[in-house]
């Protein structure tokens, strides 16, 4: 992991890959500290100010600089507060379906054989259910929450990881010193861990930064349709899912949620896109 | 070539045994009590008792297992809970619908994807470049219930062109379509673009420029025909998302597709559609997948089967 660190640090930074850092830090840092510095409580009701449009001010609330909800909550404050769902279900979901990816392909590809034909065959099963089909159908019947998406995005997400590893493993076992080292007589956990598992990380970091964006927007659309994260928790997709009713005559509802969700997406992808560029080249398009 | 489709018909064999075999345990692990959900709420104990024999939820797990294989291979995927109609009507009544919005869709997105692709690395460094770059991002970005929401405000609330809900008239179809394709086109974009920026500096290519062959019969001959390639085989996975981003799609338009039909029944807790909507959407993309595969025997003369 560290000459990943390394690696990247080395690089400099392109446009798009300085605009990504930012938007992804400020993303970061709004999850941590947004309840702090937003102007309203983001599930405080207003039933005085419901449906107020931008800038509206109320002598006793005070802005509402983004305008309000059905329930007359601040716009902006609902934002800021859904940053910290988004962050927390896409950096654990990944976390989860990476490592279980990772371990499963570096398993699959090292062992080879009989065993790497079954394990494949039951990713590709898993595959051919389209991700969010399954995550649908599992999330309304299991039930909905954040800890339950995280675990059935994590649970779900980890075949492409499996597949990318695995492919890389394939790669690796080739390379000289990795036969150099089974030469000499290294035990495989150590070939496996010392001299194949470096190699292959590279990739599955790459994917993984991509894969935060995929994530993002596979929590809203279950939040959306009612089927992820639940109130009184706020989430961007809940928040799309509230205003729809209203499109036609608060569309400050729809919009900034909306904007939030791509802006943040794109600067995942920017970043993405920036770390493949100097890790992994070969990744392009997966 | 027929050979080589049977043989990859019946290596798919096992995937499709675990497909099921994993839905069927999927459900039957989670909490609720199946004969409860189907007699409803107000039925009795011993109305409960009866249909729990009559569906054979009193059997032990492997031999429902086993008799839920049989009615899989006579093509019965069971009776929904809500409509009590067989699985497979609800599915087909609806099934058409799904279908067109996402073969509309992956040919769209295709089509599009690989023009906008190959002129952005065409024009690799210019400003259409940057301009079908930055789209392509965007595309990827956004999300498509919002992308729904959007164009229905505008199309159908603010400009009265196009119908909101349904499917009644060819009208209808020009949102969701479009919308369906947003995600595919921008990664398709991507990557075309790469692929041909990958075979623009190749080796043949090169010697293609140094006989002094006109540029444009080279990008023609030897560049676009080679990326378009290792694409074929993309398309086949993009189908994957067409599937679930109908999923979506449907319920924004109030599509009346499989799609839409998953969420009805899994809020409403219908499990048989649900295993049954699964299995036919998993059975689509195998499908889609083989033909792929063997289209793509037929583009690429270097592999044989």
């Amino acid at each position: 992991m560290s000459t990943i660190f390394d690696r990247l640090r080395g690089r400099r930074l392109t446009g798009v890959g300085t605009i990504g850092l930012i938007i992804v830090s400020l993303v970061v840092i709004l999850a941590i500290i947004g309840p702090y510095i937003a102007p309203h409580d983001a599930i405080q009701h207003n039933l005085k100010a419901r449906y107020a449009p931008l800038g509206y001010t109320d002598p006793e609330h005070g802005t509402y600089w983004l305008g309000t909800d059905q329930l007359g909550r601040d716009i902006l404050s609902r934002i800021i507060a859904g940053c910290r769902v988004s962050v927390i279900v896409s950096i654990f979901a990944v976390f989860i379906a990476g490592s279980i990816g990772v371990s499963y392909g570096l398993i699959a590809g090292f062992v080879g054989g009989w065993v790497d034909q079954i394990m494949m065959r039951i990713a590709d099963a898993l595959l051919s259910i389209p991700f969010i089909v399954l995550v649908v159908a599992i999330s309304g019947v299991v039930g909905a929450g954040i800890v339950t998406l995280i675990l059935i995005l994590g649970f779900t997400g980890w075949v492409t990881y499996a597949r990318v590893t695995r492919g890389e493993v394939l790669v690796a076992k080739e390379l000289d010193y990795v036969i150099a080292a089974t030469v000499v007589g290294q035990s495989k956990v150590r070939i496996m861990f010392q001299h194949i598992l470096p190699n292959v990380m590279s990739s599955a970091v790459v994917l993984a930064a991509l894969q935060v964006g995929v994530t993002i927007i596979a929590e809203s659309s279950l939040s959306f349709l009612g089927l992820g994260v639940q109130p009184p928790s706020v989430t961007w997709g809940l928040m799309l899912a509230d205003g729809r009713a209203s499109i036609g005559s608060a569309w400050w509802m729809t919009t900034f949620p909306g904007v939030a969700i791509t802006i943040v997406v794109l600067g995942v992808v920017f970043l993405g896109d920036w770390m493949r560029d100097v890790l992994d080249p070969r990744l392009r398009g997966e | 070539m027929a050979a080589y489709v049977i043989r990859r018909l019946f290596i798919s064999i096992p995937t499709v045994f675990l497909v099921v075999t994993a839905v069927f345990f999927a459900f039957q692990v989670i909490p609720g009590d199946a004969a409860r959900m189907y007699a409803g709420d107000q039925a009795s104990v011993a109305a409960v008792e009866a249909i729990r024999v009559e569906l054979g939820l009193d059997q032990p797990v492997s031999v429902q297992y086993l008799s839920y294989l049989k009615r899989l291979v006579s093509g019965d995927l069971g009776i929904s809970f809500i409509t009590r109609r067989p699985v497979t009507v609800e599915i087909g009544t609806r099934f058409a619908n799904t279908a067109i919005l996402a073969f509309g869709a992956i040919i769209l997105s295709t089509l599009l994807g690989i023009f906008m692709g190959v002129v952005a690395a065409l024009n690799r460094g210019k400003w259409l470049d940057y301009f079908l770059s930055v789209l392509a991002v965007g595309g990827i970005s956004i999300p498509v219930f919002w992308l729904g929401l959007l164009l229905m405000f505008l199309f159908s609330l603010k400009l009265h062109w196009l119908p909101t809900a349904g499917n009644a008239t060819w009208q209808h179809y020009i949102m969701p379509t479009f919308c369906l394709s947003v995600y595919s086109v921008a990664f398709i974009t991507r990557m075309a673009r790469s692929t041909v920026l990958d075979v623009l500096g190749s080796d043949y290519v090169r010697t293609a420029q140094s006989k002094g062959l006109r540029e444009k019969i080279i990008n023609m001959r030897h560049v676009v025909r080679n990326a378009l390639i290792p694409l074929i085989t993309t398309v086949g996975l993009r189908f994957g998302y067409m599937l679930g981003g109908a999923v979506v799609t449907e319920t924004v338009f109030a599509w009346p597709g499989v799609g839409r039909l998953l969420v009805i029944a899994v809020t409403q807790r219908d499990i048989p559609v649900v295993q049954g909507i699964l299995l036919v959407f998993a059975s689509m993309f195998l499908l889609v997948n083989i033909i792929v595969d063997v289209l793509y025997s037929v583009a690429d003369p270097r592999l044989s089967y």
